[in-house]
């Protein structure tokens, strides 16, 4: 009952959140200078011309009207259509989404990888020489922000010794016999593997630089968990029942220390989402982030406002799913 | 669950970068399928309406798919395209045009006069969208007899055929767009090009295949391949690493750099300007303030300095590939003449005019550092400016709402370089492009307008830009030099306009 009740009220925050942050980007967006009629006003234009584009638009309207307008859309699962592409906001940014996703994912798992093998050899070899190494590897990573990460591999990776694709998503030579999105995936299921690694191949230079400052913070957190954990009595009781550092690290004190970077993965993951917007600029990765940059660029309302109310839905879900997953594993919350 | 040992982990990652290493291409290879690393992203396969139809980047794209109503050459001027023959009756009251017979569309039907008088009335429609309706419904009452186009001019203008090698003046396909819809054209364009398209991917690439049956020369590279990457370091990486043949718009020392390597390079003046308005308020209604803040700008050494050499410095909004260019109007840099000017205003080193001025920073290459030294050459003479930097999109209502700052730098093109489109447009003050709304000045420009005399028109856009040099109402800058970067094995052949035409390219 008690995770029942939990789950409602996130559900109930969820939804205000949501209206909240529609409200905002709406009016926000509005009042920021830099309006779609006068970019597209050709030379020569006059008043009329001006008059009828606005029309042609719709931002011949009130603001309130046309925040009616649009939340009517919404409520009717129409989210308006793409100034530049003249196509369907929801279709346009849904069409994007699984790039990004799988984007995010590669990069969260690469992170997990990363921080996770860097924590629990630093935990082994703590006091060592290995600690300090990756102490101080921790602080570059950290420091370097991602997209500096991007630029050194497009040298390294892309020109030095080009061994992965610079920009893209996949190589425009291949056709895709798929029918979503989750191209990552569905190669996999089809067993398509000559597409699943051309895809690897382009993923992987953004999503480990997105992976390597968030590698750093699980690493330094799940480290310090670890330590605090080791000097618990129930470990040194495993200790003296003669288990392995190695067994002693893995069983015995990583189930009870994962918990707090199990909370932070959760709230990492929607930052991770947000950082794909310079990755996918700097790779030319064709999702949400990239999509994201052109609507502000060309001022396409109705476009922006689909990808920030989408981007709001993903970080309010992952957290509801991140509290919920705590509140399963944690059984102080779980029996209330 | 086998599948996933670390064995088979380290198979996979091996093949990997063995597929990854060998898939790419090599720089010295011989090159099949062309490959463009193109700056910008092609939002929408409309050229006729939204954003896009009046953005002048990706026209080039349109242009390799579809035809324009008269084509034109690298040097700006018009030649025969699917309009062979273009003009007005002697009184001027009635347009002529003559369609090319013979062509046909991507999917082998023909081109008929239909189609354009169909894609003339479709652009010429209030309610259609397309931004430049101002222009294509200044003629009208279209009739056909064979291939010959008669039409009715509605309001004399003198430009109206020189717009058919603009912006929208693309001829599109009456029968597969009534058929299709506007969404199923979007879907899968089709247009009577060089190119077909092969497949659209929205911000990733294009792939084009080349049109057997298309009416002008064959383009030598069958298959090419647009990709899309805004971002100029990874766009030179591309290049770089032989991922693409070709690519445009990096940093000058970046092009300097890759030129005097394994890649090759063209660099030649485009119609794009840089300049800076002066909006008629506050101290800008000085003349001497004016005067002053034009001739302490040595733009000679911002070209050389700054730009790495790649523009031309220019003294009027024409550059010398425009009709209206005239070579005598010179405003040359003279920074005593311009304390001298700022002391009859009561402006000195030690007491300076003060105003605001408005940039871009990184919408083109330099223009920040640009605006950066002109301000510091304005210090020497007693003009102490604020930079305020803008969005792109800021600039554009600003100038809309005529509340630009007393000075804003902006890049002006104009792809077919008549006056109107440059001069005219940038300082007509009625224009919603304009920020001067001097009387004088509108009194000169109006009568151009529906000027049916050529020679005279083009003799008053001349006397136009004389007064501006002379009282100083804008700020011309250079011509800007677009770098294209290439591999050894292709032959670009660079366009006045800007435009990237992959079918002009040949293996070399």
């Amino acid at each position: 009952m008690t995770l029942i009740r939990t789950f409602l009220k996130r559900l109930v925050s969820m939804l205000i959140t949501l209206i909240g942050v529609a409200v905002i980007v709406f009016f926000v967006i509005r009042i920021v200078p830099g309006n779609p009629i006068a970019m597209m006003l050709p030379p020569g234009a006059g008043e009329e011309d001006i008059a009828r584009l606005k029309a042609l638009y719709g931002f011949d309207k009130t603001l309130p009207e046309q925040f009616l307008i649009w939340g009517k859309g919404i409520l009717a699962g129409d989210f308006g259509t793409s100034i530049t592409t003249r196509q369907p906001v929801m279709s346009l940014v849904l069409g994007r989404l699984p790039a990004t996703l799988e984007l995010s994912i590669m990069a969260l798992v690469m992170a997990v990888a990363l921080g996770g093998a860097l924590a629990l050899a630093g935990t082994r070899q703590r006091g060592g020489k290995t600690e300090a190494v990756i102490d101080v590897t921790n602080g570059i990573s950290l420091s370097v922000p991602d997209f500096l990460w991007g630029l050194l591999f497009i040298l390294l990776f892309g020109v030095l010794w080009p061994v992965f694709h610079i920009s893209g998503r996949v190589s425009p030579a291949l056709d895709l016999p798929f029918v979503t999105n989750f191209y990552l995936f569905e190669s996999l299921l089809r067993l398509r593997f000559d597409i699943w690694l051309d895809l690897v191949s382009h993923m992987f230079m953004p999503a480990l630089a997105l992976a390597i400052p968030l590698a750093a913070i699980i690493a330094q957190l799940l480290k310090q968990s670890l330590k605090e954990t080791m000097h618990l009595d129930y470990v040194t009781l495993a200790r003296t029942k003669g288990y392995s550092e190695t067994h002693v690290i893995l069983r015995e004190a990583l189930p009870n220390a994962i918990l707090p970077t199990l909370t932070l993965v959760g709230v990492q993951f929607t930052f991770l989402i947000g950082g794909t917007v310079i990755i996918e600029r700097l790779f030319s990765y064709e999702g949400l982030g990239n999509m994201a940059i052109d609507a502000v660029i060309n001022r396409d309302l109705p476009l922006i406002q689909g990808i920030v109310i989408l981007f709001a839905v993903i970080f309010t879900s992952v957290n509801l799913l991140v509290d919920l997953t705590y509140a399963l594993l944690n059984p102080r919350l779980r029996h209330g | 669950m086998t599948d996933f040992s670390r064995r088979g982990l380290l198979k996979l990652s091996a093949a990997t970068i063995t597929l990854a290493a060998t898939g790419l291409p090599a720089l010295a290879q011989e090159i099949k399928d062309l490959v463009i690393a193109n700056n910008v992203n092609l939002p929408s396969w409309n050229p006729t309406v939204g954003t896009s139809a009046v953005n002048p980047t990706i026209q080039g794209i349109y242009q390799s798919v579809f035809d324009m109503f008269i084509a034109q050459d690298t040097d700006l001027s018009q030649t025969p395209g699917i309009l062979t023959k273009w003009g007005w009756n002697a009184d001027k009251t009635k347009v002529e045009m003559t369609v090319r017979e013979g062509v046909t569309w991507h999917d082998g039907t023909p081109l008929t006069a239909e189609d354009v008088v169909w894609s003339l009335e479709r652009a010429a429609d209030p309610d259609g969208g397309n931004p430049i309706q101002f222009i294509w419904s200044t003629i009208g009452n279209f009739e056909i007899s064979g291939n010959q186009i008669t039409g009715d001019v509605l309001r004399f203008e003198p430009t109206i055929f020189k717009w058919m090698s603009f912006l929208t003046g693309y001829v599109l396909p009456k029968a597969y767009i009534e058929a299709n819809g506007q969404d199923g054209f979007e879907a899968a364009p089709m247009g009577s090009g060089p190119y077909m398209v092969e497949k659209y991917e929205r911000n990733a690439f294009i792939r084009l295949k080349a049109y057997d049956g298309y009416w002008g020369d064959a383009p030598e590279f069958k298959t090419v391949t647009i990709k899309f990457v805004t971002d100029s370091a990874a766009r030179v990486a591309e290049v770089e690493s032989g991922n693409a043949h070709v690519t445009l718009e990096m940093p000058s020392e970046e092009f300097d750099r890759l030129r005097a390597g394994n890649l090759m390079g063209v660099a030649q003046p485009i119609s794009d300007i840089g300049m800076i308005f002066f909006n008629d308020i506050d101290v800008m209604k000085d003349p001497n303030v004016r005067r002053a803040a034009v001739k302490a700008v040595n733009k000679q050494a911002i070209v050389e300095r700054l730009l790495s050499g790649y523009g031309v410095p220019i003294d009027t909004l024409q550059t010398p590939e425009y009709s209206a260019y005239d070579a005598s109007i010179s405003t040359p840099y003279d920074p005593e003449g311009a304390k001298e000017l700022l002391a009859a205003s009561g402006y000195s080193i030690d007491n300076p005019v003060r105003f605001t001025i408005q940039t871009t920073r990184g919408f083109k290459p330099k223009d920040y550092e640009v605006i950066q030294a002109i301000v510091g050459l304005w210090r020497k003479v007693g003009i102490e400016a604020e930079i305020e930097v803008y969005e792109i999109a800021k600039h554009y209502e600003l100038r809309a709402t005529d509340t630009l700052a007393p000075a804003a730098f902006y890049n002006w093109g104009n792809s077919i370089g008549d006056p109107t489109t440059s001069t005219g447009f940038a300082m007509f003050g009625p224009s919603p492009h304009s920020v001067w709304d001097g009387e004088d000045l509108v009194g000169m420009i109006a009568p151009l307008w529906g000027e049916a005399d050529e020679a005279k028109r083009i003799d008053g856009w001349k006397a136009v830009d004389r007064k501006i040099a002379d009282d100083a109402l804008v700020l011309p800058l250079f011509q800007y030099v677009q770098p294209i970067l290439h591999a050894p094995g292709v032959k670009v052949v660079p366009h006045a306009s800007g435009a990237l035409l992959p079918h002009l390219m040949t293996r070399s």
